[in-house]
C-alpha cells in the first residue's frame, strides 16, 4: 500500500462505516425498530427508511413527544403479512405522538391504534389490506380511541372490514383531505365530542360516513360533529364484513352517510351522489341495530330477542340535524334488504329508496310537539327525495313533504385544536349548492 | 417446595462446571466468603445481566434466592401458556410495604419483584427449562419492568427490551407433546398489562391472592403473616379479616362462582378495569368490584373487537352463545383473548368458565329493558 493509498483507506473508513451503520438491511432495521420505540426519548424523531419492512407481531410506543417519519406513505411500509402475536399493526399509548409518511399494510387486527393521547397528528399515513375487500381483514385502518385534540390529514384507508378511519370516545377531532375506500364503513365518528370533518373522500366502501353513538362505552354522549365539504360518492361495494364483527355486518351496502343517535350534527357542502340504499339515512338505534340482530341471529332463540340497550347513559335518538346547501342526487336505485324495514319500503315504492331517508323515531318525553320535534333541518339540498318512513308508527304515516323539514338551526361552531392553525372559518360555510 | 424445585431446576440445567458460573459472575457469592447483597439497581442504565441483582446465589445446594429473597405464590395465578412461575420479592432492609384490602400493597421504594418462567424438557420427568425472569422494580421514578432472557446454558440471563419468541416443546402433565413459539413479552407490553392510567403497579401482590400458606424452608406459613414477620408489610388486620380470592383449580376451595371470578379477577381484570389497556371497552373483571353486567352479562361488546358471530359477552346459562368464552378459546391473534402473553389455549380455565357461564340461571338477554 502507498502513502496515497494509506491516505485514502484513513479517510475512507469512517466514510464506511457510517455509511455501513445508515444502511440496515431490512431484517436488521425491522428487528431492531420495536427496541428503537421502547428507548426513544421525548422529542425524538424516528426516521423510517425507505423499503418495505416485514413484522411478526404488534410494534407499540408508549414514550411522549415522538414523531415516526416514514419516507411517503407509499415508500415506506411496514407491512403484518401472517401476522403472529398481538391483534394491532402500530399500537400507541402517547402523548405529543405525530407519524407521517408511512405505510401499514396487511395487519391482523387494526392497522395503527392510538389509545388515550392528547395531541395527535396522523399524517399521510396509509393502512390497507392489500388484497382488496375481504371478511379475513382486520377491522379498523386508523382507529385513535379515547383521544383528545386529534388531527388526521391527508391520510388513505383501504380495505378494513369494519372502518377505513374511526375515530371512537374522542374530543376535538379534525379529519380532513382523508380518502377512504374499498372499506366496509368509510369514516366512523363514534362517541365522540367537538369533529370537524371536512374535504374527505369516501367513495366505493359500503357506507360513506357513520357519525352515531352506541351504548355500553365509558365515554357517552357524543355531539358536535360537522361534515362539510366532503364527498361521498358511489359507496356500492358489497359489505363484506364478517357476522363476527357485529353491527357493522348490517350496513347496507350502498349508504352514504348514516346519522345514528346523536344531537348537534351539521353537514353542508358536501356531495353525497350514487350510493345506491340511501344518500342519507337518520336513525334511532334501533332502526340500525336491533333489526340486524334480529335477521342475523345466528345462534338460539334467547339471543334473538329485540335488543334494547340497557345503558341507562344511552339516549338512543336522533336529533338537532341540519343538513343543508349539499348537493344529493341519485340515491336508492338498488337498496340493500339486509335491514328488513328498507327492504318492505323499498319493495313499497317499487324498488327504489328516496335519497334522504328519516325513521321519524321521536322521544315520548318531546311529547310530539309540533311536526319536527326531533329538529331534523333539510334544506337545499339539491333535488333531494325524502321519505320520514314512520318506523315507530308501522310507516303508517310517512312524510314526503320536505318542507316540514325546512327549519333553520344555529350554525355549530368550528372545532379548534393545537395541531391546526389554517382551518376555514366555521359556521354558516358557503357550501355547494348555495346562493 | 416449589422454591426446591426452581432450585433443582437450575442444578440441572446448569450444565456449565461451577468455577465456569463463577467465571460468568452469576452465582455473585462463589468463591467469597464475606456473603454478597441483594443490590438494588433501578436507576438507568439498568444491568445488562440478572447476576448483578445478586438475586439468586449458588451454594452446594445449588443456587437459591439470595438472604431477604422471599419467594411467595398466588391463590389464582395468571395463565402463562403452562410455564412453571416462580416468584420472588425483596425490600431493602428497614422497608416495609403497606396493607391494603383492595388492590396491591403499597410497596416501598427499592422493591424488586422476580418472576421465572420455566418448562420442562424433554427426557426424565421434572427438569426444566429457564425461558426468562421477570424484574419489576420499584424505582424513585415509579415501577420498572426489566425482563432478562436465559441463555441456552443456562448460565445467565441478559436484559432484552424486545426479546424474539423461543420455541419450546415438552411432555405435559397428560402425556400429551405442546410445541409452540412462547413470546417474551417486550417491555411495552409488560406495561400493557401493568399500567393503568398510564401508571405501573404490580398485579399480583394483593392481599386476597397472596392469603394462603407457603411451604418455606423453614416450615409452613400463611404468606401474609411471613411478610409481616418477616418485617416485609406492615398492618395486616387480623388473619379472619384478610380478603381471600378462591383458588380457580381446586373444586373443593370456594364455589364455581367464586373460583371463575377468581379466575377472571387475575387473567382479564388487569387490563379490562377502569384505567385499564381495555378500560375503553367498559367490561370490568375485578374481583373486588365484580358485578355481572360490567363482567359482560347480556352486554353488546359494540365496535370494541371480534364477536365470533354472537351478539352478547355472556349470555346467562349459554356458554356457547358467549363472546367471552369464544375469545378465550382462540389463538387467532385477532380474536384471542388475553391479546398478548398467551400462544395456547388454556383448556382447563376454559373449562372452567363454560362451566360458570352454564350454571347460570338461564335467561333471555334484552328482554328485561322491553318491560
Amino acid at each position: 500500500m502507498n502513502r496515497l493509498e494509506k491516505a485514502l483507506a484513513v479517510l475512507c473508513l469512517p466514510l464506511v462505516l457510517l455509511s455501513a451503520s445508515c444502511r440496515k438491511s431490512p431484517a436488521e432495521f425491522a428487528k431492531n425498530l420495536q427496541e428503537e420505540l421502547i428507548t426513544a426519548k421525548p422529542g425524538s424523531v424516528i426516521e423510517l427508511p425507505e423499503g418495505k419492512f416485514q413484522f411478526g407481531r404488534t410494534l407499540s410506543l408508549t414514550v411522549d413527544k415522538v414523531t415516526i417519519r416514514g419516507k411517503g406513505m407509499n415508500k415506506t411500509i411496514l407491512s403484518f403479512a401472517g401476522q403472529k402475536e398481538g391483534a394491532q399493526g402500530l399500537l400507541v399509548k402517547a402523548n405529543d405522538f405525530t407519524i407521517e409518511d408511512v405505510g401499514i399494510e396487511d395487519t391482523a387486527g387494526d392497522a395503527l391504534t392510538i389509545q388515550g393521547g392528547t395531541n395527535i397528528i396522523v399524517r399521510r399515513v396509509r393502512t390497507e389490506w392489500t388484497r382488496g375487500p375481504n371478511e379475513g381483514n382486520g377491522p379498523y385502518g386508523i382507529y385513535p380511541v379515547e383521544c383528545k385534540n386529534l388531527l388526521v390529514e391527508d391520510s388513505v384507508a383501504r380495505g378494513a372490514a369494519d372502518a377505513g378511519i374511526y375515530v371512537g370516545q374522542s374530543e376535538n377531532v379534525v379529519l380532513r383531505r382523508n380518502r377512504s375506500e374499498y372499506n366496509v364503513d368509510g369514516y366512523e365518528i363514534e362517541n365522540s365530542e367537538n369533529v370537524d370533518a371536512y374535504e374527505n373522500v369516501a367513495t366505493h366502501n359500503t357506507g360513506g360516513m357513520g357519525v352515531f353513538n352506541l351504548p355500553n362505552l365509558p365515554r357517552q354522549g357524543g355531539r358536535h360533529v360537522r361534515l362539510f365539504k366532503n364527498q361521498i360518492v358511489d359507496n356500492n361495494t358489497p359489505n363484506f364484513a364478517p357476522k363476527s364483527l357485529g353491527p357493522i355486518h348490517n350496513l347496507p351496502t350502498g349508504t352514504g352517510i348514516y346519522v345514528m343517535a346523536i344531537k348537534e350534527v351539521e353537514a353542508f357542502g358536501n356531495r353525497i351522489q350514487g350510493n345506491n340504499t340511501v344518500n342519507v339515512f337518520l336513525i334511532h338505534y334501533k332502526t340500525g341495530v336491533a333489526e340486524g340482530v334480529e335477521e342475523t341471529a345466528a345462534s338460539s332463540e334467547i339471543t334473538r330477542q329485540i335488543f334494547a340497550p340497557e345503558d341507562k347513559r344511552y339516549y338512543p335518538f336522533v336529533q338537532q340535524v341540519a343538513f343543508h346547501d349539499n348537493d344529493i342526487s341519485g340515491g336508492g336505485k338498488s337498496p340493500d334488504g339486509r335491514i328488513e324495514v328498507m327492504k318492505q319500503m323499498a319493495a313499497a315504492l317499487g324498488g327504489g329508496l328516496p335519497d334522504i331517508l328519516y325513521d321519524g323515531i321521536v322521544d315520548p318525553a318531546w311529547g310530539h310537539k309540533g311536526e319536527n320535534p326531533a329538529q331534523i333541518c333539510l334544506t337545499n339540498n339539491a333535488a333531494a327525495s325524502f321519505l320520514n318512513f314512520d318506523a315507530a308508527g308501522s310507516m303508517k304515516h310517512p312524510v314526503k313533504d320536505l318542507r316540514k323539514y325546512a327549519c333553520k338551526l344555529p350554525a355549530l361552531s368550528s372545532v379548534s385544536i393545537p395541531q391546526v392553525t389554517d382551518a376555514p372559518v366555521g359556521g354558516a360555510a358557503k357550501g355547494v349548492g348555495s346562493n | 417446595m416449589e422454591i426446591e424445585f426452581w432450585m433443582k431446576c437450575i442444578k440441572r440445567n446448569a450444565m456449565a462446571p461451577l468455577g465456569l458460573l463463577c467465571l460468568s459472575g452469576m452465582l455473585g457469592a462463589c468463591g467469597s466468603s464475606k456473603p454478597k447483597e441483594v443490590r438494588f439497581l433501578g436507576e438507568e442504565p439498568f444491568p445488562k445481566k440478572l447476576s448483578e441483582w445478586n438475586l439468586f446465589l449458588n451454594t452446594r445446594g445449588g443456587p437459591k434466592p439470595n438472604a431477604r429473597v422471599v419467594p411467595y405464590d398466588l391463590n389464582t395465578p395468571l395463565f402463562s401458556d403452562y410455564a412453571n412461575k416462580y416468584r420472588f420479592v425483596w425490600m431493602p432492609p428497614g422497608a416495609s410495604a403497606q396493607y391494603r384490602t383492595e388492590g396491591t400493597f403499597e410497596f416501598p421504594v427499592g422493591t424488586i419483584f422476580a418472576k421465572s418462567f420455566a418448562f420442562p424438557v424433554d427426557g426424565p420427568a421434572r427438569e426444566e427449562r429457564l425461558i426468562e425472569t421477570r424484574l419489576l422494580v420499584h424505582a424513585r421514578s415509579g415501577w420498572v419492568p426489566l425482563p432478562y432472557v436465559w441463555n441456552a446454558q443456562q448460565t445467565e440471563a441478559t436484559l432484552r427490551i424486545a426479546a424474539d419468541p423461543v420455541n419450546v416443546r415438552f411432555i405435559d402433565a397428560t402425556g400429551r407433546e405442546r410445541s409452540f413459539a412462547y413470546h417474551i413479552p417486550n417491555t411495552n407490553e409488560c406495561r400493557q398489562c401493568h399500567e393503568n392510567a398510564k401508571v405501573m403497579l404490580p398485579i399480583g401482590p394483593k392481599a386476597r391472592n397472596l392469603n394462603k400458606t407457603f411451604h418455606y424452608a423453614d416450615g409452613e406459613m400463611n404468606q401474609v403473616a411471613y411478610w409481616t414477620k418477616t418485617g416485609y408489610l406492615l398492618g395486616a388486620p387480623s388473619a379472619e379479616s384478610i380478603p381471600r380470592a378462591a383458588r380457580w383449580d381446586e373444586r373443593t376451595d370456594g364455589t364455581l362462582d367464586e373460583r371463575a371470578r377468581a379466575y377472571l379477577d387475575n387473567n382479564c381484570a388487569h387490563c379490562h378495569q377502569p384505567g385499564g389497556s381495555a378500560g375503553y371497552t367498559g367490561v370490568d373483571f375485578r374481583l373486588d368490584h365484580f358485578e355481572l353486567s360490567h363482567a359482560g352479562e347480556c352486554k353488546r361488546p359494540n365496535s370494541a373487537g371480534y364477536t365470533g358471530n354472537l351478539h352478547y359477552d355472556i349470555v346467562p346459562g349459554r356458554p356457547e352463545e358467549s363472546i367471552l368464552l369464544r375469545r378465550i378459546e382462540s389463538t387467532a391473534p385477532k380474536a384471542m383473548m388475553p391479546q398478548i402473553g398467551r400462544a395456547v389455549v388454556h383448556e382447563e380455565g376454559n373449562a372452567l368458565i363454560r362451566e360458570w357461564i352454564g350454571a347460570m340461571k338461564t335467561e333471555a338477554c334484552g328482554v328485561v329493558a322491553q318491560r
